[in-house]
């Protein structure tokens, strides 16, 4: 499955490139679930990419780790879930140096905090590398509690932390990396849209 | 083109044998406009019957509003402007002088800052380090000058174990490699200076992996003089003729064309005319346009570019 296109929008909603191999370079890569297929790519296309990277995995419940960890990058790290990677990606990602070159590949939620991590750091966008593989699950962000609910993939859909039913917009923050939600039915309470599946 | 005021010349400091330090007060003592380090104001010279603008960096503390402080390098080739700064502008001399611009400003999301300076592209370094001391962000300076006669900076720039000085007469030479590698994270790099500085440190960045995004350069570009041509205005038929010393955009000003401008230095895209016909070749002297605009000849930045050819005409 190729880098996923997603259909026109507005200016703020991210669109990925898609990864595109810069040689032997200090390199930080990250990838969840079909995201290995992407660093698969890359590194089909130029396995130079690979002598100075340090490659952290996220399977959820994929099952590209053993291949992953099979293509000989420098370093190769599997986490269990995001949270448990930020400890690493926070220490790789702070002592870096400029030309160390970031690839993301995977999940929107995934790119968007790490990418907004990166930019805290003074990190420019155009350093930043993406690719979208695997499910259009958005980040999404409670503009009323603030919480944000990950994956979500129907429209409206309820926010896990103050239970509101939100509509989910393609505004998205890039110092925060996540969509902005907001309330479905404040003029209406109770009146609210048919539950769809979003699309890419 | 940008608001201006009149304001008179209250010291005059030679810096060096080449470069020479002008303050500029309102008669009035009004206070001026604050603004930001890496500005610019242009200076309007009323040189014989020629009006001439040009852009000048300020050096002078971005929070004093009491006045502003330029350092102005005599060019013995160029057009004339730096050479009527250093003979005819004294103290109690009265110049309209435009609101400051800033087209070379510190990105405020940068963890730390690298200066490089070659030449009088010193001056606007001056006031970013006043905005970098108040705002207490790590910096390294790196200050490149063919000779102490040219190296302005030196009376200017505080001590300091994070600014550096190379003298190239003196044997001393930049690393580019060594300044550009093992940078932290957040780092953003500021060049300014002559042309082939401005490019050795952009291709030494893309070369040590560098993003785009993390560059800023600002060239001090005057026009080019070159050969006198002929511009053609679509909409009233008129033909101007432009001299071998003068700009398209100074012929279009003197023929009481108006235009709007800010840098004249062909970085802010002010002027961009359009191109209604063109039958030669437009010499394409700024940092605005992109290649495949200059290819397309359908656009000119008269501030800086010229024309060798049959016949151009502009949409004006």
């Amino acid at each position: 499955m190729p880098n996923t296109s997603f259909s026109p929008s507005i200016e703020s909603r991210p669109t990925y490139a898609g990864l595109v191999p810069q040689g032997s370079a200090p390199s930080i890569m990250i990838a969840d679930a079909e995201g290995a297929e992407a660093i698969m790519d890359l590194a089909e296309r130029d396995a130079a990419v690979l002598d100075q990277a340090h490659l952290i995995y996220i399977p959820k419940g994929a099952k590209f780790g053993s291949k992953l960890a099979e293509l000989g990058a420098k370093g190769y790290h599997e986490e269990a879930s995001l949270d448990a990677a930020m400890a690493l990606i926070n220490r790789l990602l702070g002592s870096a140096h400029m030309g160390t070159q970031l690839y993301l590949a995977g999940s929107e939620g995934m790119m968007g905090r790490v990418s907004a991590l990166a930019l805290s750091l003074g990190l420019p966008l155009d350093a930043i590398q993406m690719e979208h593989r695997g499910s259009i699950g958005r980040p999404m962000q409670c503009v009323h509690c603030k919480g944000v609910t990950q994956d979500v993939t129907t429209d409206p859909f309820t926010c896990s932390h103050c239970g509101l039913t939100l509509f989910v917009r393609d505004h998205f923050s890039r110092r925060l990396g996540v969509f902005q939600a907001v309330c479905v039915d404040a003029e209406t309470p109770g009146v609210v849209p048919e539950i769809q599946e979003i699309t890419a | 083109m940008s608001k201006q005021m009149m304001l008179e010349v209250t010291e005059v400091e030679p810096l060096t044998p080449l470069v020479t330090r002008f303050r500029f007060e309102h008669p009035e003592k009004a206070p001026l406009p604050i603004f930001s380090g890496g500005a610019h104001v242009v200076v309007e010279m009323p040189d014989g019957e020629m009006l001439r603008r040009n852009a000048y960096s300020l050096i002078s503390d971005p929070n004093d509003a009491s006045g502003y402080e330029i350092a102005v390098r005599r060019e013995e080739t160029g057009r004339g402007g730096s050479r009527y700064m250093h003979s005819e502008v004294t103290p109690g001399t009265r110049m309209r002088i435009s609101v400051p611009t800033n087209l070379f400003a510190l990105d405020p999301r940068a963890r730390k800052h690298v200066l490089i300076a070659g030449g009088i592209g010193i001056t606007p370094f001056l006031s970013h380090l006043r905005q970098l001391d108040l705002l207490q962000q790590p910096f390294e300076l790196h200050y490149a000058a063919r000779s102490r006669d040219e190296a302005a900076g030196l009376k200017l720039l505080p001590k300091s174990a994070r600014i550096h000085v190379q003298i190239s007469d003196e044997g001393n030479r930049m690393d580019l490699g060594e300044i550009l590698t093992d940078q932290p994270i957040g780092t953003h790099v500021y060049v300014c200076g002559p042309e082939g500085l401005i490019s050795a440190v952009l291709d030494a960045a893309a070369r040590h992996g560098w993003p785009k995004g993390a560059l800023h350069s600002e060239a001090f570009a005057s026009p080019p003089p070159g050969k006198p041509f002929t511009v053609t205005l679509a909409k009233s038929g008129r033909t101007i003729e432009v001299s071998a010393s003068q700009s398209l955009l100074e012929a279009l000003e003197a023929a009481k064309v108006e235009i709007d401008w800010s840098c004249r230095g062909g970085a802010c895209g002010r002027c961009e005319t359009k191109v209604a016909a063109c039958d030669g070749q437009i010499e394409h002297n700024d940092h605005w346009l992109s290649r495949d605009e200059r290819a397309e000849q359908k656009k000119i930045m008269p501030c800086m570019s010229r024309f060798t050819g049959a016949a151009l005409v502009l949409d004006l």
